[in-house]
């Protein structure tokens, strides 16, 4: 990999994040995000970088880096899509829902399709527990309440370059009060 | 309180459009607390401040049900160095889904709560944690921050007093775990999120060593509520010695599934079928789990008369945590069920102390055996056996977290985990 920096701009946004603390050590986090953000990836050299920015030891980096689940430790597809499968979503029909998009892309959940597009993974409860079963596109956008139908839309999608997007939290008790009071 | 549920209105996500909008939300009174306390300083003192919300007996919406109040006094008196308050919105308890809510709908009330937090304990950094997931959620939560700023309720001299409290987002990067008070902290300061051993409690030693609070984002929420109408009026709300508005969290086989808010103590059988609709397809209910993943599940015999609030859940065999109920059908499948709540334990253990990291490893690997009809009969004690090792010998409570489900399930539901060993492929021998 070719010498790897960060521009002015996004060294600039460092500073910014470094000022939130009282510690360089605290902004690993958030500069891990800004390397990942830029690279897609925070492989070892990235780690590196982050860790040479912060003046910090590359071994604190890396524990840092391989601790939490959302860095990508190597390379992922152009659109990694996270399947929950956790407690609601097991119930709602995750699995079907994940073994659909395995089926559909050839690949088995932790695998990158040959044309580099698609990552899929089994993730832990997402939060989003009232709108299972449900995805996260690349550490990005809920996609809620999927049946097949959909999956297969949004997998359309994303190959036109067409994100989804965002899926404000219904609030089903207000409408029904909503409902009620209209009536 | 059980006949009257229905007409109670929303405090923490009223019915009103837009109230993400600062404008808005000081237009419906928003931000009155904080300028009534910050007014009369001498009637609305630090010690007045935490008195009221203590008496009020706000208990902790994160899970553990402490009085906020009372964990407030616990601060040292000021000393002249940094104090922080560490907002905990990191929820990833499987069956929790509610903070959002308040990110996305009335971010200011938190905020404003979140003040009053600081000005009762002299403190003046606040950060807030978000769990990474959330980023479309963090960046919404952050205009609202800005614009709080430009309004002059953060920052400098706030409202021209001479208080200046700073607030600062920040997220994770996907680690359950950091949902534990002191593993937040360490992620905080840019660390792996491992458990800290206590004591030293964060009061005395927190972020940088230095004197810190730590409170869930719906607990602080409430406390603007409490200052604009009282303590007693809020005790009056809900359940006796549990009080307060409630963002229920409903999801799995019901037809309405959502974040409701109503006040403590709904009846969990008005829950599932007033509120969310009743069971999907018109089944019968089997189960449900409380209030998230590690709350002990209760069989649908067991709910007769069972109210959602602590002393309730506690008495019926159960927790109130998180208050996000997960609701299963008839058909549901305990087994698996199990399985996938210890897969998640065992995925999310930080490793650090061995009875958890092995344990809630071999939890996982033999209810995969019994699942996949290989188990014997023998492997329920085991699994019984492993928990008991677990419970109370590791810094933090996962591992406690990761026992209760297996131990509870396992009992209320040993008929279903028998038959399945009856018929695996070893029951023959």
């Amino acid at each position: 990999m070719a010498e790897l920096s960060f521009t002015d701009e996004e060294l600039k946004e460092i500073d910014k994040i470094k000022a939130k603390f009282p510690t360089a050590k605290a902004a690993t986090l958030q500069v891990l995000w800004v390397a990942q953000r830029k690279y897609g990836h925070v492989e070892p050299e990235v780690q590196n970088l982050v860790a040479e920015t912060l003046d910090l030891p590359k071994s604190h980096v890396h524990g840092v880096a391989s601790f939490y689940t959302q860095y990508y430790k190597e390379e992922q597809g152009k659109f990694v899509l996270d399947v929950c499968t956790c407690l609601s979503c097991q119930l709602c029909g995750g699995y079907e829902i994940l073994h659909h998009i395995e089926d559909k892309l050839g690949i088995e959940a932790g695998e990158t399709t040959e044309d580099g597009m698609f990552t899929v993974k089994e993730v832990e409860c997402l939060g989003a527990c009232g709108y299972a079963p449900m995805l996260q596109v690349t550490n990005g956008e809920y996609v809620n309440n999927l049946t097949k139908e959909k999956v297969d839309d949004l997998i359309e999608n994303l190959k036109n370059g067409q994100k989804p997007e965002f899926e404000s939290m219904d609030m089903p008790e207000l409408e029904k009060r909503n409902q009620a009071a209209a009536e | 309180m059980a006949q009257d549920w229905k007409s109670f209105e929303p405090l923490l996500i009223p019915d009103i459009p837009n109230l993400q909008q600062i404008g808005v939300y000081e237009d419906n009174g928003g931000y009155n607390a904080l300028k009534t306390i910050l007014k009369d300083q001498g009637h609305w003192s630090r010690d007045h401040v935490i008195d009221e919300v203590k008496q009020a007996n706000i208990r902790g919406r994160g899970g553990a049900g402490f009085n906020a109040g009372l964990k407030w006094s616990f601060m040292p008196d000021p000393d002249g160095g940094p104090r922080y308050l560490a907002c905990n919105g990191d929820e990833s308890e499987p069956g929790t889904f509610k903070d959002r809510k308040i990110f996305e709908y009335n971010p200011h009330l938190f905020i404003e709560g979140a003040l009053i937090a600081s000005y009762a304990m002299a403190i003046d950094n606040i950060y807030v944690y978000i769990r990474g997931e959330y980023i479309s959620w963090v960046d919404m939560f952050q205009d609202a921050v800005d614009d709080a700023y430009e309004k002059g309720y953060l920052g400098e001299n706030i409202l021209g007093t001479d208080i200046s409290i700073d607030m600062e987002i920040t997220y994770g990067a996907g680690a359950y775990i950091c949902g534990e008070e002191t593993s937040m902290l360490e992620s905080l300061e840019g660390k792996r999120g491992y458990p800290r051993v206590k004591p030293p409690f964060p009061a005395q030693k927190g972020l940088w060593g230095r004197p810190t609070t730590i409170n869930n984002i719906e607990t602080l929420a409430n406390v603007p509520l409490v200052i604009n109408n009282g303590a007693d009026w809020y005790g009056d709300i809900g359940a006796e010695e549990h009080p307060g508005p409630v963002l229920y969290g409903i999801s799995g086989h019901v037809n309405q599934p959502g974040v409701y808010e109503y006040a403590s103590g709904v009846p969990v059988m008005d829950l599932i079928n007033d509120v969310a609709g009743g069971i999907r397809g018109g089944k019968d209910l089997k189960a449900i789990i409380p209030g998230g993943s590690s709350t002990p599940p209760l069989r649908a015999d067991q709910l007769e008369g069972v109210t959602m609030n602590s002393d309730s859940l506690k008495e019926a065999g159960s927790m109130m945590g998180t208050a996000g109920m997960v609701v299963m059908d008839e058909d549901t499948d305990m087994v698996d069920v199990l399985w996938r709540i210890a897969h998640f334990y065992h995925h999310e253990s930080c490793g650090q102390c061995t009875p958890c990291r092995e344990g809630t490893g071999w939890l996982e690997k033999v209810l995969l055996k019994i699942k996949n009809g290989e188990g014997e009969m023998k492997d329920l004690d085991l699994l019984l056996d492993v928990g008991n090792q677990m419970e109370g010998r590791t810094i933090c409570a996962l591992a406690d977290a990761a026992v209760w489900p297996v131990r509870h399930t396992i009992n209320r539901f040993r008929d279903e985990f028998e038959e399945r060993c009856k018929k695996s492929v070893h029951a023959v021998a």
